[in-house]
């Protein structure tokens, strides 16, 4: 197996050029913005060279920052995100913004007011979301790493349906500065690769703290990337069976295979219950909503970004924020309803005890075992047009992800082999708090058990430029 | 007497005075040119997150323990969600459930007897921007979004504009000494909110409250507190019933007008800020703020009146700023440790001199633009005094000197030959002179118009331009006359 990255090093400045080209033939409308004049300029630095494109929900220094939505239209970034100043500063070079599910709220790229992103290992089908284009255009390989924010599992869903690994840290191991904000007690940024080893070198360059997010945490980091490669040998991994039942069969069954493939390098497999789990969707709608309606009534014409001026000051909110799309007004009015006098008890405080139950799941499962593990989603990719119509059917595609979000754990998604339509499932692996460095280790021996990435698109320095895959 | 008893509470937002604002790093000076102390995050600006000010939360402790709070270890800030273009979120970060500080009283006195008030609860929150009309539009300056202010919050226990007032005087005073506001009515850093409702007298419930809003000076509260009791008295009497409302106050017509009604009130949607883990201060921390308050203005003033033997009336006036009553005790130890008086009379000496010359220019030039000469100054003035350099009248002159040539006071008695004259011979010649040009006070002095003594005084001050001594010419005076 050799690292994306390795060969984006081994090409030097070309590796950007090469990514400027493939983006520009961008045939999954995974970007927003390509910066046509990115260079390499920083020979050193654990990234020196190597193209990376950010989810638009991102800050970049002089570059527009829409989150896939008309509202933000027009507005140029004045200041650089944490992880952005972090990945510039080990040498990576940001060729572009990557598309997304309006303002990250969905999980196939279809909501975004720019155009769908389509899943690179079959155009038919959706890239799965919020973070479409960021692993679209890894998938595609137009760059070997991207970065997307997941709040309920925009990253790890994502890397999932497109076949390459997603890694959402520990809640605070990230500073959260520069990323616009959906749901604050919950985002953390991501990384998306084609392996395990290229998301441990990109955690450990973005992960640290930072003092202008008060909710980062200053925590020790681990050598991820040697994590990567020390084996699962003695280690418990938690299955919550009953948990299980909500997936398609062809996901059980791959799922099955990448647990053998742990059985097999030495991990032992126990049953652990989480009780309240299956109520995360409903706390997370809750939740998520509820901080999404205050973080987004910014959005007012006011400052900046789109304004559509009425007769008068309330007619100018209701013109501007009539450009937000369905989805997104869809979550603030839930959102807004949950936190209205009269409901607040019932939805937003009650929601709030369900996800300390929540909480308490997992740590008292993690009494009993190292990691839990899950599929990434119930099924595979479907095909664009065929999402649910009902929101909440919809919704209810993420209740494996959910849970890790609400307690703030560390998650991530590792291919584990093909399902139904050869398109890839992913395998969920949740942490306990700060402990990246395990959950890492499972995905390395997954990856080593099942013979290296699923992935089999264009090699980065190689491939066509159309980058569109199979 | 009215069949009626008004039911007040207050709501006084206090600016902290810190440098910066209260999530981010921008200044809070006032009168910049608009939108020039604003940065992404009191913008608002998509990705910018707030960070807490250590300082402000002390100050607001430090209010706290001043007025008698129990001031929390733990206090979460939370969101209070409503569109206004002043308004840069989209909410404005306070706190609800968990404020800082609760409880705590403030003490005051009116019409000569002791009397206080129970707060309900201090929080801490950030002050929206301003909007500005000019012509047919509405422009927004940032400058002041963010700054940190906290909200005093009393019981429903006042009963009248005039106790409004005192209250207020009270609690701006303690606040200013303290440090922690600099009780700047005019620039808006301490504002005071009143609801006010009436009630049969001897009921115990709460009739329906209006909330006055926008009124900007003591006098003020106090006139509209006054003019809308009586307006609600008069409505409940013709039959009608007060309404729940918001009114402002018109001075020119000393009546109250509606601003908006409840129907227009907001939900304001209030959760705890994801943004902002829960403060907590540090006990150790909390006993150190606790310990280490300045000197409240009524602790002074009882130190003058029994240590100074001030009149409680003087002592009053001396305290109206804390750095005048630092100023005052400044220059009472340096001139008591200069010229080796016993602090007392060093104070006393002082104090009157403040009173009498030095608080002219403080009235006229304000706190803000400083006094006209350093206490250290004053002291090198009033030592000439005691030294008998220079008597106490030509010691104002010199003050005036000082302001407007910022020379020290040895300086200009030495350069405008200003010494006191001393010298016998010269005193007794001019007292002569005096004597011998006012031969008709003389004849009814000796007649027996002994208080004309004080004529020939000024007399002879007057012709040696007031630089004789006082004392010296009184006894050549006394002597020459009865002779």
């Amino acid at each position: 197996m050799t690292s994306a990255f390795e060969l984006a090093r081994g090409v030097g400045g070309d590796a950007v050029a090469t990514s400027i080209g493939r983006a520009r033939a961008d045939a999954h409308r995974a970007l927003l913005h390509v910066d046509e004049s990115a260079k390499a300029t920083e020979a050193r630095g654990l990234l020196a060279g190597v193209p990376v494109v950010v989810k638009d929900t991102l800050c970049v220094t002089g570059t527009p920052t829409t989150c896939a939505s008309r509202v933000l239209e027009g507005w140029i970034a004045p200041y650089d995100a944490h992880v952005v100043e972090r990945l510039r500063a080990e040498g990576a070079v940001i060729v572009g913004k990557a598309n997304l599910d309006e303002f990250a709220m969905g999980s196939t790229g279809e909501t975004s007011a720019f155009g769908a992103t389509t899943n690179p290992l079959d155009p038919s089908r959706v890239p799965g979301g919020s973070s479409s284009g960021s692993a679209a255009a890894v998938a595609a390989g137009i760059v070997p790493l991207a970065l997307g924010s997941d709040t309920g599992g925009s990253v790890r869903q994502p890397a999932a349906f497109c076949g390459l690994v997603g890694l959402k840290p520990t809640y605070g191991r990230v500073s959260r500065f520069g990323l616009v904000a959906y749901a604050s007690s919950l985002d953390q940024v991501g990384p998306i690769a084609r392996d395990v080893r290229d998301c441990a070198l990109a955690l450990s360059v973005i992960a640290g703290h930072d003092p202008r997010d008060a909710t980062s945490v200053d925590a020790p980091s681990d050598d991820w990337v040697a994590a990567v490669s020390r084996g699962v040998r003695g280690l418990r991994i938690g299955v919550p069976r009953s948990f299980l039942e909500g997936a398609e069969p062809d996901v059980r069954a791959t799922f099955d295979d990448g647990l053998r493939a742990l059985v097999d390098a030495g991990a032992t497999l126990v049953d652990v219950e989480l009780p309240h789990a299956k109520l995360g969707v409903s706390v997370y709608y809750l939740v998520a909503t509820a901080e999404a309606s205050s973080n987004l009534a910014r959005f007012d014409g006011v400052r900046f970004g789109a304004r559509v001026s009425g007769k008068d000051l309330v007619e100018t909110y209701e013109r501007t924020r009539a450009l937000f799309g369905a989805e997104v007004k869809r979550r603030i009015l839930l959102g807004t309803y949950a936190l209205s006098a009269g409901y607040y008890d019932a939805y937003y405080v009650r929601a709030q005890m369900v996800r300390t139950r929540i909480r308490e799941d997992f740590a008292r499962a993690f009494e009993r075992c190292d990691v839990i593990a899950t599929p990434t989603a119930p099924s595979v990719a479907w095909k664009l047009g065929e999402t649910p119509t009902d929101p909440v059917a919809l919704w209810l595609q993420d209740l494996y992800t959910l849970p890790a979000s609400l307690a703030g754990l560390p998650a991530l998604s590792a291919p584990c082999g093909l399902g139904a339509h050869a398109m890839p499932v992913g395998f969920h692996v949740t942490g306990r708090a700060f402990d990246e460095a395990t959950i890492l280790a499972v995905a390395g021996a997954l990856e080593t058990g099942l013979g290296g990435s699923s992935s089999d698109g264009p090699a980065f320095a190689g491939g066509s430029a159309s980058g569109s895959g199979r | 007497m009215s069949d009626f008893e008004a039911v007040i509470g207050l709501e006084v937002h206090a600016q902290l005075a810190t440098r910066t604002k209260l999530f981010c790093g921008c200044s809070t000076a006032y009168g910049a040119a608009p939108n020039t102390q604003v940065c992404a995050v009191c913008l608002g600006l998509p990705g910018a997150l707030p960070v807490v000010n250590a300082r402000a939360l002390e100050l607001a402790a430090t209010a706290g323990f001043s007025l008698g709070c129990d001031v929390r270890p733990r206090s979460v800030f939370a969101r209070k969600n409503y569109f206004y273009p002043d308004l840069a979120k989209g909410y404005q970060i306070s706190q609800l459930d968990e404020p800082l500080c609760l409880g705590g009283r403030v003490r005051y006195v009116l019409d000569g007897e002791e009397r206080s008030a129970r707060l309900t609860r201090i929080h801490v929150e950030e002050d929206a921007a301003k909007n500005l009309h000019l012509g047919g539009r509405t422009v927004v300056d940032f400058n002041r979004a963010g700054t940190p202010l906290i909200e005093i919050v009393s019981e429903p226990e006042l009963r009248s504009g005039a106790e409004a007032e005192a209250y207020l005087r009270v609690l701006r005073e303690v606040l200013m000494f303290v440090g922690v506001n600099d009780g700047n009515l005019e620039e808006g850093s301490f504002r005071c909110d009143a609801n006010v409702s009436i009630r049969p007298r001897g009921s115990t419930t709460l009739g329906t409250r209006v909330e006055l809003k926008n009124i900007n000076s003591f006098r003020f509260v106090r006139l509209a507190i006054e003019s809308e009791i009586r307006r609600q008295e008069a409505l409940v009497l013709d039959g009608g019933r007060v309404t729940q409302e918001t009114r402002g106050y018109d001075d020119a017509k000393d009546a109250t007008f509606a601003m908006r009604s409840k129907e227009e009130a907001h939900d304001y949607r209030y959760f705890p800020d994801p943004d902002l883990p829960p403060i907590t201060i540090a006990p150790e921390r909390l006993d150190a703020l606790r310990t280490s308050r300045p000197e409240l203005a009524e602790d002074v003033r009882a130190r003058w009146t029994k240590e100074l033997g001030l009149t409680p009336y003087d002592a009053g006036v001396l305290t109206a700023h804390p750095e005048l009553a630092r100023y005052v005790d400044d220059a009472a130890r340096g001139l008591a440790a200069k010229v080796s008086l016993p602090a007392n009379v060093a104070g006393k000496k002082v104090a009157n001199f403040v009173m009498a010359e030095v608080l002219r220019d403080v009235t006229t030039d304000g706190l803000g633009a400083g006094f006209p000469i350093s206490a250290d100054a004053l002291v090198d003035l009033l030592a000439l005094v005691e030294a008998g350099t220079i008597n106490g009248k030509i010691a104002k002159d010199v003050l005036v000197r000082m302001r407007e040539s910022g020379d020290a006071a040895a300086t200009i008695v030495e350069r405008d030959g200003l010494a006191q004259v001393t010298d016998v011979g010269a005193l007794e010649a001019a007292v002569d002179a005096v004597i011998a040009a006012s031969p008709n006070q003389l004849a009814q002095y000796r007649a027996g118009k002994t208080a004309l003594v004080g004529y020939f005084v000024g007399q002879v001050m007057k012709a040696t331009k007031g630089q004789a001594n006082p004392a010296q010419v009184q006894a050549i005076l006394k002597a020459k006359l009865d002779d």
